[in-house]
């Protein structure tokens, strides 16, 4: 969390530190990771790619005149024969959201230095995206078999699928990414390399558990975005 | 090296806070889920939905994300621009109400 290429720094809370941050020389944000400062701002990036699709799912499912699909029986699976509405997406919402939190555990013990608890807290968050990836695979392929196409579906307006694989892809591909980086982040804690101070790979910035912390922002906006798609997609 | 340990314990909360946090999620996400069980229709649907869905993104944002600890300015440069896209939404309400209007419009006159 600290820069030590600041001296003297000392942080204001309040709109007075943020009068001061912002009016600062040489940089904003003095004191924080600039790989955290970066995260955000690709975060930010991502929110305005992540809201040009849901407003233009709007406008599409908007102005068609041809009646949209249930998404309540769309995505709702026939267990014991009973039919259970949305039953998968309810799943994956709890899988997602059980991960977001052993995520934001695993940063709360990087911080404490505490390793192992880390490690496996990453662990387990790999593994919570990895069941929400596969899912989402099983949700495709069912879909897929029932005829929904980019062009067409069974259901009603055909803008219906291009929004959904578009939609859920694009998310799905992010929670991939984010499965890939949390499998090397946990070797990498496991290894010790943030408590020896070990540079990355392809930086020559020393390992700091700040790092956990950078890849815990992805992970719970990864958890974010979920959340709008399961609300507008899904519940709407 | 002191300086550094000092700030960084002051990042670290205590675990409860993280529980409550998720299990907060869990309740609003079933909450949420239970909109669709049974069914609600009309403004009810609506507005339940999007109070659970801010609840949870504020939780996550907030929280999980250490927004609320955040120092203002890192704040501000992350929700001020959500104003545009709030004016894109706007924008394009009105536009996909143009077209249904055009539509509905051409398809009953024949153009």
């Amino acid at each position: 969390m600290s820069d030590p290429k600041i001296e003297g720094y000392v942080f204001k809370p309040g709109f007075s530190g943020m009068a001061k941050d912002t009016g600062s020389d040489q940089t904003m944000f003095k004191g924080v990771h600039w790989g955290k400062a970066m995260m955000w701002i690709f975060l930010l990036s991502d929110t305005f790619i992540f809201s040009c699709f849901l407003i233009s799912y709007m406008k599409g499912r908007g102005s068609t005149l041809v009646d949209w699909p249930y998404p309540s029986e769309v995505f709702g699976l026939h267990v014991f024969g009973v039919d259970v509405p949305l039953l998968l997406i309810a799943i994956m919402t709890f899988v997602l959201i059980t991960s977001s939190g052993t995520m934001a555990l695993a940063v709360k013990y990087g911080y404490e230095k505490n390793r192992k608890m880390c490690g496996w807290l990453i662990l387990a968050t790999a593994i919570g995206g990895l069941t929400f990836v596969g899912m989402q695979a099983f949700e495709w392929s069912k879909l897929i078999h029932e005829g929904v196409r980019p062009w067409e579906n069974p259901f009603g307006a055909p803008q219906f699928g291009s929004f959904f694989f578009m939609i859920t892809g694009f998310h799905g591909t992010h929670v991939s990414i984010g499965v890939i980086f949390l499998f090397i982040y946990a070797y990498k804690t496991f290894a010790g390399h943030y408590d020896e101070r070990k540079r990355g790979w392809f930086t020559t910035m020393k390992g700091d558990y700040v790092e956990i912390e950078i890849l815990g922002l992805y992970w719970h906006f990864v958890d974010l975005v979920w959340v709008f798609i399961f609300a507008f997609f899904y519940l709407w | 090296m002191d300086e550094t340990k000092k700030k960084e314990q002051a990042t670290t909360h205590k675990i409860g806070i993280y529980l409550w946090i998720w299990g907060l999620l869990f309740v609003l996400s079933f909450f949420s889920y239970m909109v669709d069980w049974y069914n609600f229709q009309g403004m009810l649907r609506w507005s339940l939905i999007l109070i659970f869905m801010f609840l949870k993104a504020g939780l996550i944002m907030a929280f999980f994300m250490h927004l609320f600890w955040e120092r203002y300015a890192l704040v501000n440069v992350l929700l001020w621009p959500m104003t545009a896209i709030a004016c894109f939404i706007f924008l394009m309400v009105a536009e996909f109400e143009y077209t249904v209007f055009t539509r509905i419009f051409y398809f009953v006159t024949g153009g």
